[in-house]
């Protein structure tokens, strides 16, 4: 595992991977760069603060930690991570979304290693995270389980079945983070299916959760380092965030702060990186 | 009478009485066999490996879909999960599951589907898993088992823990005649050859194949001579089997215990129109829900017969 860095260096790392993900979003003419720029400063956080256990040389190592995206779609925030952990070059990423790139649309673990589940159809991560914890704990291997779903994406029964086995089975190695960024594909999260408050309905079943700022670096860290000390429950952290934090200015301009499946048209690519870089 | 009586068949146990006696003993050797449970594994028999091994076996609650998920993930961790449900559940209700953590990323999952067709009787529609082929056939890399009785049964058991990829096993409810009384000699993706005859063959799985070959037993009787293949497999089907069939006997009949459309009976005609075109009938549920009601009767009111298969057999040879 690596040493830690600061804030500050995992701010300017988010920052690298936030101008990857309009660049290649756009270079592919499609894509949720919105839904990728919310969950940045968590996966980030994630692969660079110490929080996660893994060798990009040795991307099936037993014991590595298991990171799942199960809002799929925000993949582009993850091939940007990669990337910049050294999986794989950045340049590679550039093919994403195009004939005969292993970088697709939604991840495909059967074409790309280092990605742990093939996810897009909403709902199935933590499911799968769930059982990745169970043979952790059964070989005694020790690895750690991430999982960041969608707050939209919590509208799927499946994830509260899986929430209620994860806490039949205490798995206090598996952490759930939900990128609630308050839109889905039509609208706000609270207009299309209003799921209320996230955490009184997490701990009901018996869960450590903890509601922060998730694009606030700084909240992200201290919540993954409290969540990495629960033991004997499932961890949630559910992180408030901005679908396409960053670039928010850039995105009022075209007056849909949703911004949802479409990637920037280049002149307004142009001026996002722009933002990013000022 | 049940069906096998007529050749001489003992009744023996449930597919899924040996199914659950069959995994229980792998047990012992597949130190990374696994069982993930929707809450009746009582019903499905893995209770029985429960039992032996509980530190292996997970009871996820009714709730299907997260069952199959959990089993996914234990597979991308290396264990050989069995996910066992009624087979309407398993197909039916965590679909999506099985083509996104088991049939896409080609884990090394077994799903078993047990209480399969209409003989499950009195419990009704609602239970009865009569797509399931269909559902499971449509899942690219899926290897799809029915067998016929309890030895088949132990040994497509042995066989898809054995193989390398996903798989679904379809077992049912109720005793069936004991087709392999001295073993059966089981390899995944061969047909097996149960009688011979030049004038017609019948291609059948799970409880037809005793139906079959009582069919065979009738119409020898009446100077008509069939050849009676198990199509244990169903994914990867024995394309040359089936093909030899058609060009030995010129006229074939499907009988399975499913719906028409998207089982063995699609399947075979296939295989046939792509390689020897003949004549084909088919012996199955038909395009309808079935009811409530005892095995035997609902396998004569939905003509599921060895009559139903020799009137059958005797249509296609007129056709020839």
């Amino acid at each position: 595992m690596a040493a830690a860095p600061s804030i500050d260096q995992l701010k300017e790392r988010a920052n690298t991977i936030r101008k990857l993900i309009v660049r290649i979003t756009t270079e592919a003419g499609s894509g949720h760069p919105s839904s990728s720029l919310s969950a940045t400063e968590v996966v980030t956080a994630l692969y660079f603060g110490g929080f996660m256990n893994y060798d990009p040389n040795q991307p099936k190592d037993p014991k590595r930690d298991r990171f799942i995206l199960s809002k799929g779609h925000a993949c582009p925030v993850l091939y940007s991570a990669m990337a910049e952990a050294g999986y794989f070059p950045t340049e590679e990423i550039m093919t994403l979304r195009k004939l005969g790139s292993p970088y697709e649309g939604h991840p495909n673990m059967k074409r790309l290693e280092g990605i742990e589940a093939s996810t897009g159809s909403l709902g199935q991560g933590l499911s799968i995270g769930i059982g990745h914890a169970l043979a952790s704990r059964m070989d005694n291997l020790g690895f750690n389980v991430f999982v960041m779903m969608g707050d939209g994406e919590m509208g799927e029964g499946q994830v509260w079945e899986a929430i209620a086995s994860a806490a039949k089975y205490k798995l206090d190695n598996l952490t759930a983070i939900i990128d609630q960024n308050g839109f889905q594909q039509t609208g706000a999260t609270d207009e299309v299916l209003d799921l209320a408050e996230f955490q009184p309905k997490i701990e009901a079943f018996g869960w450590h959760v903890q509601t922060i700022e998730g694009n606030d670096m700084e909240s992200v860290v201290n919540a993954l380092a409290t969540a990495a000390d629960v033991t004997g429950k499932p961890k949630a952290i559910v992180a408030k965030t901005r679908k396409g934090y960053g670039i928010l200015d850039v995105l009022e301009r075209t007056g849909d702060l949703n911004f949802h499946g479409k990637p920037l048209p280049p002149d307004l690519a142009e001026q996002a990186l722009a933002l990013l870089d000022s | 009478m049940y069906a096998g009586e007529l050749s001489g068949l003992k009744l023996g146990k449930a597919t899924r009485d040996a199914f659950g006696e069959a995994l229980r003993d792998l047990g012992a050797e597949v130190s990374e066999l696994v069982t993930v449970d929707g809450d009746v594994g009582n019903s499905t028999r893995t209770e029985y490996f429960a039992k032996a091994y509980p530190e292996r076996a997970f009871n996820v609650g009714i709730a299907e879909s997260n069952m199959v998920g959990v089993a996914g993930g234990l597979a991308g961790s290396g264990k050989i999960p069995v996910v066992a449900s009624f087979a309407c559940f398993l197909l039916d209700n965590a679909f999506d599951q099985i083509r996104m953590a088991v049939a896409f990323p080609e884990m090394n999952v077994k799903l078993v589907g047990s209480h399969a067709g209409i003989s499950i009787g009195e419990d009704g529609p609602s239970q009865m898993g009569i797509e399931d082929v269909a559902l499971a056939c449509s899942l690219p890399g899926l290897t799809v088992v029915v067998p016929s009785d309890a030895a088949c049964t132990k040994a497509a058991t042995e066989a898809i823990v054995r193989h390398d990829g996903p798989a679904y096993l379809r077992i049912g409810r109720g005793k069936v005649a004991e087709v392999y009384p001295d073993g059966c000699n089981f390899e995944l993706g061969k047909a097996i050859q149960l009688r011979d005859g030049a004038d017609a063959t019948i291609i059948a799985n799970g409880l037809m194949v005793p139906a079959a070959l009582d069919a065979a037993t009738a119409l020898k009787d009446q100077g008509v001579n069939v050849r009676v293949l198990d199509m244990h497999t169903i994914k990867p089907l024995d394309r040359d089997a089936i093909q030899k069939a058609a060009e030995e006997t010129g006229a074939i009949v499907v009988a399975e215990e499913h719906l028409h459309h998207g089982g063995l009976g699609s399947v075979v005609c296939q295989a046939i129109c792509e390689t020897k075109p003949v004549p084909v009938e088919s012996v199955d549920v038909g395009d309808v829900y079935a009811e409530s009601g005892d095995p035997d009767g609902l396998l004569q009111k939905y003509g599921l017969t060895p009559d139903a298969v020799a009137d059958a057999v005797k249509r296609v040879i007129d056709r020839k």
